[in-house]
């Protein structure tokens, strides 16, 4: 087959209807350029919640949760080894908060190849006093350097800087708690702990994630900090933070963890269930969204191809006449179809690309998001890819049946016709 | 031998029509064309010229019967063996031009050489060129068929349907929707072909002149030749 002398008959075609051609093809490049729009929107407020979960969530968290023992004693005994048994009113055993043996762990973790750092952490519920006012909040002592790497917490420090926290005796508010009891950047903070030891505490600095119930109970200071306020030793850690490289295998990481240290642990995805849902909710949206402006589109193909043959009968007697197979015709009107198909396609993409270019610099200030302030975008390629790819199947797919039609005139019909 | 002199040749060749009864068309005929011969088929309108044209076109399929073209069997082959039997071995002169409206006439009369792909774009540009001046409408090449009178557009058809060399060529009343003076042009034209080049030509016409004037007159009636 001559694909030259095709595409040129076709070119040919084309040229002679190129108002209805470009409309044809202005369809697609709409619904290219709104899927891609779209679907890049979507993705940038997917991958900013995620942000906004994972800069609070570790990959891997281990720690020493609350619960009974596993084996208990009655397990141990031969004479009921293969009895069923009951035992009533297990309560949970007191292991103490801290990670056992936590400065070796930290150790192995921070040489293993496949974790970006490991954070260590204190974390413990608190009174805040300020005059007669009691608020109970959490206090969080953390290691100013890791815990920036990881989870970026200076961007959500509004007044003050996380280095100040070096300092002795220095905490950084959450901006709920500060507004509650009137506190500002330099006063002074009491803080009770469980066992009802009073510390005070200078303030240095506030901070404000976005999320009240956050804001209104949590702070922030050293490892040391925390340590001496309630009366525990240097190795007293409560949490071990682990970020990963590749944090798809988190899962597993977390369950080999779990096994070697013989430890709690939780990664990130167990942890948010509900963002992995809103996520794929929302991706499927915009897929639909695009799929039917691109159905819509095809219409449009099928429709001008359509009319095309109804016009161009003549043409397509006389060709059959002289030689061009049934085959040849379709082709012809395959090839109309994807030229239409992928110019409107590639314009779609340009669009597409312009109008994201366009929404990623319009303003959008919210005070629950300090970090992010225009709309956001993601630029991937994937995206691009899967629009042409798009374009050119529905394209296809509304030329098949007008291109299957003209194959199928019958020259004899027309020319005795006339 | 006499056996490869044969460009067509017909057994038993019958068609039916179905809408809105089933009827006869063509009724068993058993034609053969000779090479070089200029035919005129003749006949009253609904005799069934034109039906016997277009199955002898290789465009009609539906017959009983068998088609010879150049001593090979036909019938019974594949739409796309036929478009190529059609596009190197017979030229199509119809009553209507059927050009090409979005091509000049060099490219209308080019198309089926470049489809056959038997020469070079460049070769068929040179070969188109000849038969155009043959047909006196070599200053018309870069014209679009638009700009053509009806007499011009139907000799750029002839020069279209001459540009594979073919075995035959095949008339549908080439003349039928021309005035006295271009068709007589135009037959002069296939008469000049006939003499000079030997080209075998069969024509379909209901004009008596016209038929008078070739070599051969096969008069059909209800579907049979009778002469």
């Amino acid at each position: 087959m001559n694909f030259k002398l095709i595409l040129n008959i076709a070119f040919h075609l084309l040229k002679a209807r190129l108002k209805q051609t470009i409309v044809a093809a202005v369809g697609v490049t709409f619904g290219i350029a709104m899927f891609i729009t779209l679907i890049s929107f979507m993705g940038g407020l997917n991958e900013m919640l995620d942000g906004l979960m994972l800069n609070r969530t570790p990959h891997i968290l281990l720690y020493n949760e609350v619960k009974p023992s596993e084996n208990q004693p009655l397990s141990l005994s031969e004479e009921y080894k293969n009895h069923t048994k009951f035992i009533h009113s297990i309560k949970p055993k007191d292991r103490g908060k801290s990670v056992y043996n936590s400065q070796s762990i930290i150790k192995v973790l921070k040489q293993d190849k496949r974790i970006i750092d490991v954070a260590p952490k204190v974390t413990a519920s608190v009174l805040f006093n300020s005059g007669t006012i009691e608020i109970s909040g959490f206090v969080n002592g953390i290691d100013m350097l890791a815990e920036d790497k990881l989870f970026k917490i200076s961007d959500y420090i509004t007044e003050g800087k996380i280095a100040d926290l070096a300092q002795n005796n220095s905490v950084i508010i959450g901006i709920g708690l500060a507004n509650k009891m009137l506190l500002s950047k330099g006063d002074i903070i009491k803080i009770t702990t469980s066992n009802g030891d009073l510390t005070p505490l200078k303030i240095v600095g506030i901070s404000e994630i976005g999320i009240a119930e956050i804001d209104n109970v949590m702070s922030y200071t050293s490892l040391a900090t925390a340590q001496k306020i309630l009366g525990q030793p240097k190795s007293y850690i409560t949490d071990i933070q682990v970020n990963l490289y590749d944090k798809e295998s988190a899962v597993e990481l977390a369950k080999e963890f779990r096994k070697e240290f013989n430890i709690d642990t939780i990664d990130y995805q167990t942890a948010n269930a509900q963002f992995e849902t809103g996520s794929t909710v929302r991706s499927i949206i915009s897929y639909s969204v695009g799929i039917v402006l691109l159905i819509v589109a095809g219409f449009g193909i099928y429709n001008i191809l359509n009319m095309m043959i109804y016009e161009k009968m003549d043409s397509i007697a006389i060709l059959k006449a002289t030689g061009f197979s049934g085959s040849d015709v379709k082709w012809i009107f395959i090839s109309l179809s994807i030229i239409i198909g992928l110019t409107g396609g590639i314009f779609g993409l340009l669009f597409g690309f312009i109008f994201s270019n366009i929404i990623d610099v319009i303003p959008f200030e919210t005070t629950s998001l300090p970090t992010v302030k225009t709309y956001p975008i993601v630029y991937n390629i994937i995206y691009y890819i899967i629009g042409i790819v798009f374009a050119f199947c529905t394209t296809i797919i509304a030329g098949l049946f007008p291109a299957l039609k003209a194959s199928k005139v019958d020259p004899v019909e027309i020319i005795r016709g006339k | 031998m006499e056996e490869n002199n044969k460009v067509i040749e017909t057994i038993g060749l019958s068609k039916y029509f179905y809408d809105p009864i089933k009827f006869q068309v063509i009724k068993e005929v058993d034609l053969s064309i000779n090479h070089g011969e200029f035919v005129a088929i003749e006949g009253k309108s609904g005799s069934g010229k034109s039906t016997l044209l277009y199955l002898l076109s290789t465009m009609d399929t539906d017959y009983e019967g068998q088609l010879f073209i150049h001593n090979e069997l036909v019938t019974g082959q594949g739409d796309a063996q036929l478009a190529k039997i059609r596009n190197e071995k017979i030229g199509f002169v119809f009553q209507f031009h059927y050009l090409l409206l979005e091509y000049n006439v060099l490219k209308n009369v080019m198309l089926p050489g470049l489809k056959f792909g038997k020469y070079s774009e460049k070769e068929l540009e040179q070969r188109a060129m000849d038969h155009l001046k043959t047909l006196g409408m070599d200053t018309h090449a870069l014209k679009m068929p638009n700009q053509l009178s009806g007499g011009e557009k139907q000799r750029v058809a002839i020069a279209r349907a001459l540009i594979n060399d073919p075995l035959i060529i095949m008339g549908d009343e080439p003349t039928g929707n021309l005035d006295k003076k271009n068709g007589d042009l135009v037959f002069d034209i296939f008469k000049k072909l006939a003499k000079e080049f030997n080209q075998t030509i069969l024509v379909v016409t209901h004009d008596i002149d016209f038929a008078k004037r070739t070599d051969r007159i096969i008069t059909m009636e209800d579907g049979r030749i009778i002469s």
